[in-house]
């Protein structure tokens, strides 16, 4: 049964943690995502849900209380934003090499300094080489459908990595939205019963985890977790066309929007892909062909979807709401240029970075960046391949 | 933005419940079966600052996340707002609700506009007559289903009841001062 409601992203959220009702949640508060730590204690308190909440410290305590809680074998759950991303740092890498399949949330804020409360991806992609599978949610929809489907991921034999859903701060996670939220037992029967390969609580096969890990070994434990980001791939497109069935709604590793005929590609991730099809959808009505491809995993990077979605067009701007201080251009610019590369076909690839801090992305920019990929392939020229949108001088 | 898309911007000054009131709007227009954004921009959180908040209402999904530049309905709470800001990308046939004691005439020679609808409401006098305190954010509503008519007035007064009473399940008062509330500016609202 379908049911169609306004929520918040947070509450959309907040929602989907209650259906998947998780064994542990440890969190602490921070904006922009506290909304859905209090709603699912609401819930907790409320008895709407088995779950033991554990109020922690710091982020550093929440990620290390959750891996604690997972690595006993318990289906354990946090979410944070920004600072607090920023701080769990280090044990997100150790959830990751230590595969355990913890689902967190993440309302995507800017980190500091200066100190910012608004959107933009500098938190997730602090942690893009920590291990984690990174999921981007477009919408209140996406970040709900994303939560019950990250679940089936992490938790896949083949996989046993964590998963953060991120979506962006305010824009997503503050605004009504309208969209369709699955009855309880469908999730329920989706998700299905957690079942742990190796559990610290069980003591009929016991294990150590966490141990020291010498040069002897280690090498072949990170690769391990390469495997896993590799078969996640395919893990991802499966949940993906299983998930469709209970939903009608289809995802995959990347959502290609009005691309076959395409000459000219806007790459973007979470709400600004929004505005990116809305813009695409007037400028195809005045005969442009135009369209916009979304990643919806970040990690692991489906650079085949990637380069098979853009070979037909000419030129690309991929759109990063992050820096990276490299003078080389945003995070995501980098991996789909490099993915374009073995294609020899010559498309040319401009990088745009936006939105930082929460700087509004408007129609009228995304109209400008097809203006400029219109004339990147008129007159085949590229000067300046790393531009700032909207950037005052 | 696309003519299907209805888009509503909000001035209000911090505590008048400027994003409280594009939230409810946004959730009883949802129940009503369209698609619909409800969404403040949020700055310092103070108040009396002043701050904006947004709708989009449409009969199909909506894909835009950004501002609303171009609205097609302003609502201001506060009439000191009334300015250049206010005007701002507002087209030729663009719909003004405003919370003050003057005619739409003096509106209309404050915000220095010729074309354009101007509707006009003592929120602050109907608010406190019914609710007790000046909260002028939801007879707005009120005036703004008289302004816009873009829904039947009983359909909206019956899923805003609900709403209220999702909000106020321990305060049954207020439900019925808020309705009273809108049913009086719906009533005393004027136009040109």
């Amino acid at each position: 049964m379908k049911n169609k409601v306004a929520l918040t992203g947070n509450e959309a959220v907040a929602q989907a943690m209650r259906q998947i009702n998780p064994d542990v949640v440890a969190a602490y508060p921070i904006t922009p995502s506290t909304e859905v730590v209090q709603m699912f204690s609401s819930f907790v308190a409320n008895g709407k849900v088995d779950t033991e909440f554990v109020t922690v410290e710091s982020e550093h305590s929440a990620m290390s209380a959750t891996m604690g809680a997972s690595a006993a074998g318990a289906r354990a759950m946090t979410c944070t934003s920004s600072q607090g991303l920023a701080y769990m740092f280090e044990v997100v890498y150790i959830a990751a090499s230590m595969r355990l399949p913890i689902v967190f949330p993440v309302a995507n804020r800017a980190l500091s300094g200066p100190i910012n409360i608004h959107c933009d991806h500098s938190d997730a992609m602090g942690i893009k080489q920590a291990g984690v599978i990174q999921l981007f949610s477009e919408n209140a929809q996406e970040a709900y459908d994303n939560m019950i489907q990250a679940i089936r991921i992490a938790e896949h034999p083949d996989v046993q990595l964590p998963v953060s859903v991120n979506y962006d701060g305010f824009i997503t996670s503050h605004a009504l939205d309208v969209l369709e939220i699955l009855d309880d037992e469908t999730v329920k029967n989706f998700i299905g019963v957690y079942k742990p390969r190796e559990a610290l609580l069980n003591v009929n096969e016991p294990v150590s985890m966490g141990s020291f890990d010498m040069y002897d070994y280690y090498f072949e434990h990170k690769y391990q977790q390469v495997a896993a980001m590799e078969a996640a791939k395919r893990v991802i497109e499966e949940v993906g066309k299983e998930y469709a069935k209970i939903s009608g709604r289809n995802y995959g590793l990347v959502d290609a929007y009005k691309l076959d005929d395409a000459d000219m590609a806007v790459v973007v991730m979470n709400s600004a892909a929004g505005s990116s099809k809305g813009v695409c959808d007037e400028l195809r009505a005045k005969g442009l062909k135009v369209g916009v491809l979304k990643p919806r995993a970040f990690r692991p990077f489906p650079h085949e979807a990637i380069a098979d979605a853009l070979k037909g067009v000419k030129a690309v701007a991929v759109l990063d709401r992050a820096e990276t201080f490299s003078t080389l251009g945003g995070p995501m610019f980098a991996d789909v240029r490099n993915s374009l590369y073995d294609l020899k076909n010559d498309i040319k690839v401009v990088n745009y970075v936006y939105g930082l801090g929460g700087r509004d992305l408007r129609l009228e920019d995304v109209e400008q960046i097809y203006s400029d990929l219109d004339d990147i392939i008129k007159t085949g020229k590229v000067d300046n391949f790393v531009r700032y949108l909207g950037l005052r001088e | 933005m696309s003519e299907k898309v209805l888009e509503i911007r909000w001035h209000g000054r911090g505590g008048q419940g400027a994003k409280t009131a594009a939230l409810m709007l946004a959730e009883t227009v949802a129940q009503m079966g369209k698609y619909v954004q409800g969404f403040p921009e949020y700055g310092p959180e103070r108040m009396g600052a002043p701050i904006l908040a947004f709708n989009r209402i449409s009969d199909e999904p909506i894909h835009i996340h950004s501002n609303v530049i171009n609205p097609d309905i302003v609502i201001v709470l506060d009439a000191t707002l009334l300015g250049e800001k206010v005007t701002a990308g507002v087209p030729e046939d663009g719909i003004y609700i405003v919370n003050t004691t003057k005619t739409p005439q003096e509106v209309r020679k404050k915000l220095n506009i010729k074309g354009g609808k101007i509707f006009t409401v003592d929120a602050n006098q109907i608010s406190l007559d019914t609710i007790g305190r000046v909260i002028p954010n939801t007879p707005l509503m009120g005036a703004f289903v008289k302004a816009t008519g873009l829904m039947p007035y009983d359909e909206f007064i019956k899923n805003v009841k609900g709403e209220l009473e999702k909000k106020f399940k321990t305060k049954p008062e207020v439900i019925a001062g808020n309705i009273k509330a809108i049913e009086r500016a719906y009533q005393e609202v004027k136009g040109e």
